[in-house]
């Protein structure tokens, strides 16, 4: 892995990628998760082509985003970050009074001609917010204002929950945890808020919703249920574990091709993956997943500030997390929580959403030099 | 950690991230590459476990039903054919809202109330992932409406089947009987593995007596359906199915057509078998019902319908409907006489109209009422005397009647290849005693004499005895059956006719009384005051018959025909027995025509048509058999 290689700075073919404030490895990896994606896709949508040409119209809007961004400098989105924030929080509670509902759950907002989800802008939000308050405040936090900093996030991540999101809603706590974890909050009170919300466990599944409950009960006996809600992870364990090391081939798995497989172009590619490619296939997204991870966190070192470092370390763990919460839902790991496959996944608004994450990175590393 | 320190320096501020971030990392790492070896169990070490559970989910085991044999009649025209009837169906499992999707299906293909009932009654009955049947016999159009808005329909499906399709509809309904679903009783006495995927099997006449020959047996194949439950493809045949055999009956369709149309607008039956084997060359039971509408049409109302038409169409007259067999029995009677008593047979008795037995006041008349004045055996067949056979009657008594009539098989089953046969009565006073608990009179035996009274016989049976007259004691049981074609070797096998068989009794008649009888018979035909003499014109070849006329009124136990109208009620049964040519029998035929009047008027032309057309049409065809 060429982490160390530094971005287009020194190489006389990387101009263009330079002018454009964009790191190449960073980009080759996102490009090449993305193909992957189409692949599997079109696949598991039983060779739709037209789904085919949407998801390459959002593939896009997000590298539009993530050019966008690239060129704004850190320290204008560091001064927009309080702002956004509360923005956000605004549109949240709008959604829980003028949302408009799908899947059993109120998350959009209708704009007319756009759907828009202010959930998923949270998961850059919030650790933007938490970053711009630490910028000048040196780690590590103190006590109060990692009560403060919690609260920021407590009010969102509840707000989510409500909707009820529980994956966007853990990916929006992630990321704000992460930037406290980064920013250096000491081991005592970590394990002293683990110990908390061991305590609070029981509070939480009483809140819970009967389908959420049901998912966790399914989680811990995926048999208990086979032709209900454990249908989901049997079938995907059975499709991962039927593909074998070389797979079925592409477009030949049964367990997908044949239907057995439920959400197999969205939240279940995985699943799709694993059995018409197999182990390699398998293998060969997660070495492109490490890839474009450890490049993220070798430019997020690189930054200049603390804002810089803070929004970009906590950008990449939380698509560490996306990673590992999807993958272990569905090979029945984890719980069956509604974390798309990032950049894989059909669907619109998260690989908008990562882009964005990814253009804001890209911001945070070509913007040293020119600000010292 | 230092807790101490604050280090407002920017380079400390980047080391604290710098080892926070490599820790996350590193732990990051360390999840995915747990996540990878987790993914290599379930793929390398579980792999053949998951790859059973995948091959498990997609591939089921189908029943490949067998083609069911066809039936023939003996020269080879078509009686029970399969042809492909496209049949909608749904399965109720995969559909949310089943009075939605019949709805949304209507604007595509017509459904009627009627399939509506019957598609909801089945619902009710039937297991939730068996397909119900919405429609039958879909037009090309249809099906291709269908399939274009297919996808709107999930759990809806196109079956093509093959159904049984009687061609000459009406004419042979009885003897072929028709199909319907295996019921409980049916899945007790078949062989389960042989009928899987089959939901139609032989109810009645020769598609339920030869059901074994004709089904066949199942296969099977491996088929890959998707999560719906839809077959995608056939992966393999893992048994191919064994088809039915073909049947050959031995009625000739000709003949049949012949004898169906002689017995229009009439209720009755004709029977006509080769007194030479016994088998069955034609047997009309009129009214009858078409048996495609009954396979078509799965409702009930059709079937409710032909049960209760008082017309009786379901009712096979010819194996089924017993009847007084009224001056019919006088040829068998007179041998009997002829035989067992010592009376002679050139001695006339004066027979003045009229007759009296001990203790009884009012005569037994003859249905002539001025009487036939001196009459010997000949004239007393031939002119149909009572009053002769009244005092015939009285001199062999009733248990020696019938002992000779069930000698010539009556009274019991003629044991014809198709089920619901009916056995007919032959009174004695042992019977009497046992079914009525009553003593027997002598009024009753003097109008046996007659075939009236208890006794009762099946049209077959009439021409089953009527063949062993014929045969002079020779008894064969009456057969459809005339061959099996090989499903595979297309090799027609001809069935061996039923052995015959006699009896001690009729054995001991000599040849002499035989021909007397014989002889009378031809009389009544061939002579001016015969009672058959209407049908003895022009024909080229000598016809021994018997004409009855059956009262009906002496019916009182009778229930069959109570609810039709009084004055049809009241007329007497017309029937004709008879074999042609009488020097060498080929054709033996027996008539009977619900409330036709006299037998000589009404049954016996009937007899002439069919007789005719067997001799001078059909018969020539036969001999290349």
């Amino acid at each position: 892995m060429a982490i160390d290689s530094l971005p287009g700075s020194r190489s006389a073919n990387a101009g263009l990628l330079s002018t454009l404030r964009l790191d190449g490895p960073l980009l080759m990896g996102l490009l090449a998760l993305s193909l992957f994606g189409l692949i599997v896709v079109y696949s598991a949508s039983g060779e739709d082509s037209g789904l085919l040409v949407r998801q390459l119209v959002r593939m896009g809007l997000g590298l539009a985003v993530l050019v966008t961004l690239a060129q704004m400098p850190p320290a204008l989105l560091r001064s927009w970050s309080p702002w956004l924030f509360l923005g956000g929080l605004f549109l949240l509670l709008l959604v829980l009074f003028v949302g408009e509902t799908g899947k059993g759950a109120q998350r959009w907002l209708n704009l007319g001609i756009v759907r828009f989800q202010p959930s998923e802008m949270m998961k850059l939000v919030v650790p933007m917010a938490l970053a711009w308050y630490l910028h000048e405040r040196h780690p590590p936090p103190r006590w109060w204002q990692i009560l403060l900093m919690l609260f920021a996030i407590a009010i969102p991540v509840a707000l989510i929950v409500r909707q009820p999101d529980l994956g966007t809603a853990l990916l929006v706590a992630s990321a704000g945890f992460f930037v406290l974890f980064l920013a250096g909050l000491r081991w005592r009170y970590m394990i002293g808020g683990l110990i908390a919300i061991a305590a609070a466990l029981p509070v939480l599944w009483a809140h819970l919703h009967e389908y959420q409950r049901q998912r966790v009960l399914t989680f811990l006996n995926p048999e208990s249920d086979p032709l209900g809600a454990g249908y989901h992870i049997i079938q995907s364990k059975i499709a991962i574990g039927s593909g074998g090391f070389f797979g079925k081939g592409w477009t030949e798995g049964t367990q997908s091709q044949l239907q057995f497989l439920p959400e197999r172009s969205t939240d279940f590619i995985f699943a799709v993956l694993g059995e018409e490619f197999g182990l390699m296939g398998v293998g060969i997204l997660i070495l492109i997943y490490l890839f474009v991870f450890w490049r993220g966190m070798v430019l997020a070192l690189r930054a200049q500030d603390n804002f810089g470092r803070l929004v970009g370390g906590s950008l990449m763990l939380t698509f560490f997390v996306y990673i590992f919460v999807n993958t272990g839902m569905v090979t029945g790991l984890m719980p069956v929580v509604g974390v798309p496959l990032p950049l894989v996944s059909y669907g619109g608004t998260s690989m908008v959403t990562l882009m964005a994450g990814f253009g804001i990175l890209m911001s945070i590393n070509s913007h040293k030099r020119f600000m010292p | 950690m230092s807790n101490h320190l604050h280090i407002r320096d920017h380079e400390q501020d980047r080391r604290l991230f710098s080892r926070r971030a490599l820790m996350a990392g590193v732990v990051a790492t360390g999840l995915l590459l747990l996540l990878l070896s987790r993914i290599f169990i379930l793929q390398v070490v579980e792999h053949q476990h998951y790859a059973t559970l995948a091959d498990g989910n997609r591939v089921r085991v189908e029943p490949i039903p067998p083609t069911r044999g066809l039936i023939y009649d003996r020269h080879g025209s078509v009686l029970a054919e399969n042809v492909p009837n496209y049949q909608l169906e749904l399965i109720p499992e995969q559909v949310e809202d089943i009075t939605e999707v019949l709805n949304t299906l209507g604007d595509i293909i017509e459904i009627q109330e009627r399939d509506r009932e019957r598609f909801f009654r089945l619902l009710s009955s039937q297991r939730r992932f068996q397909p119900i049947p919405i429609r039958q016999n879909l037009s090309e159009e249809e099906i291709a409406r269908f399939s274009v808005e297919r996808q709107r329909f999930p759990g809806v499906e196109i079956r093509a089947r093959l159904a049984r399709h009687y061609p000459q509809g009406a004419m042979t309904a009885h003897l072929v009987g028709y199909m319907g679903a295996i019921s409980r009783e049916d899945l007790a006495r078949i062989d389960r593995s042989r009928y899987s995927g089959t939901n139609q099997i032989g109810k009645s006449g020769i598609e339920f007596s030869y059901e074994p020959i004709l089904h066949g047996g199942a296969g099977s194949r491996r088929v890959e359906t998707n999560a719906q439950g839809r077959i995608i493809r056939t992966l393999e045949v893992r048994e191919p199915a064994v088809p039915g055999d073909d049947i050959y009956l031995s009625i000739d369709i000709e003949l049949q057509r012949t004898a169906w149309e002689a017995m229009e607008g009439k209720q009755g039956a004709v029977v006509a078998l080769d007194p030479k084997d016994g088998s069955i060359l034609a047997m009309v039971s009129r009214p009858a019902y078409d048996p495609n509408i009954l396979a078509e049409s799965l409702d009930r109302a059709t079937f409710r319908q032909l049960e209760t038409d008082p017309g009786r169409p379901l009712f096979d007259r010819a194996t089924r409907g017993r009847y007084p067999p009224g001056s019919t029995v006088k040829p068998f009677l007179g041998l009997a006489g002829l035989d067992a008593t010592d009376l002679n047979p050139d001695r006339p008795l004066r027979c003045t109209g009229e007759f009296f037995v001990e203790g009884r006041d009012r005569p037994f008349r003859d249905w002539r009422r001025e009487g036939h004045g001196p009459t010997d055996f000949n004239k007393a067949i031939v002119e149909s005397c009572d009053i002769y056979f009244y005092e015939l009657a009285m001199r062999l008594g009733i248990d020696r009647i019938h002992q000779y009539l069930t000698a010539f098989g009556m009274g019991a089953r003629a044991g014809l290849d198709i089920p619901g046969e009916s056995a007919g009565l032959i009174p004695s006073r042992d019977w009497k005693r046992r079914a009525l608990g009553e003593s027997w009179y002598h009024g009753e035996t003097v109008i046996a004499g007659i075939g009236q009274g208890y006794m009762l016989a099946t049209p077959l049976q009439l021409a089953k005895s009527t063949a062993a007259l014929a045969n002079r004691g020779e008894l064969r049981r009456p057969r459809l059956l005339y061959g099996v074609r090989n499903a595979f070797t297309r090799e027609l096998e001809a069935m061996p006719p039923p052995e015959a068989y006699r009896s001690e009794l009729l054995d001991g008649i000599n040849g002499a009384n035989w021909q007397r009888t014989i002889d009378a018979m031809v009389d009544s035909i061939h002579t001016p005051r015969g009672t058959g003499r209407s049908i003895s014109f022009t024909a080229p070849y000598r016809i021994a018959g018997k004409t009855g006329t059956a009262q009906v009124f002496s019916l009182g136990e009778d229930e069959e025909y109570e609810h039709e109208e009084l004055a049809i009620h009241l007329r007497d049964h017309a029937l004709f027995i008879a074999f042609a040519p009488a020097e060498d029998p080929q054709i033996v035929l027996s008539v009977l025509v619900e409330h036709g009047g006299g037998g000589g008027s009404v049954a016996a032309p009937i007899a002439r048509q069919v007789m005719d057309k067997y001799l001078l049409e059909r018969k020539e065809s036969h001999n290349g058999d």
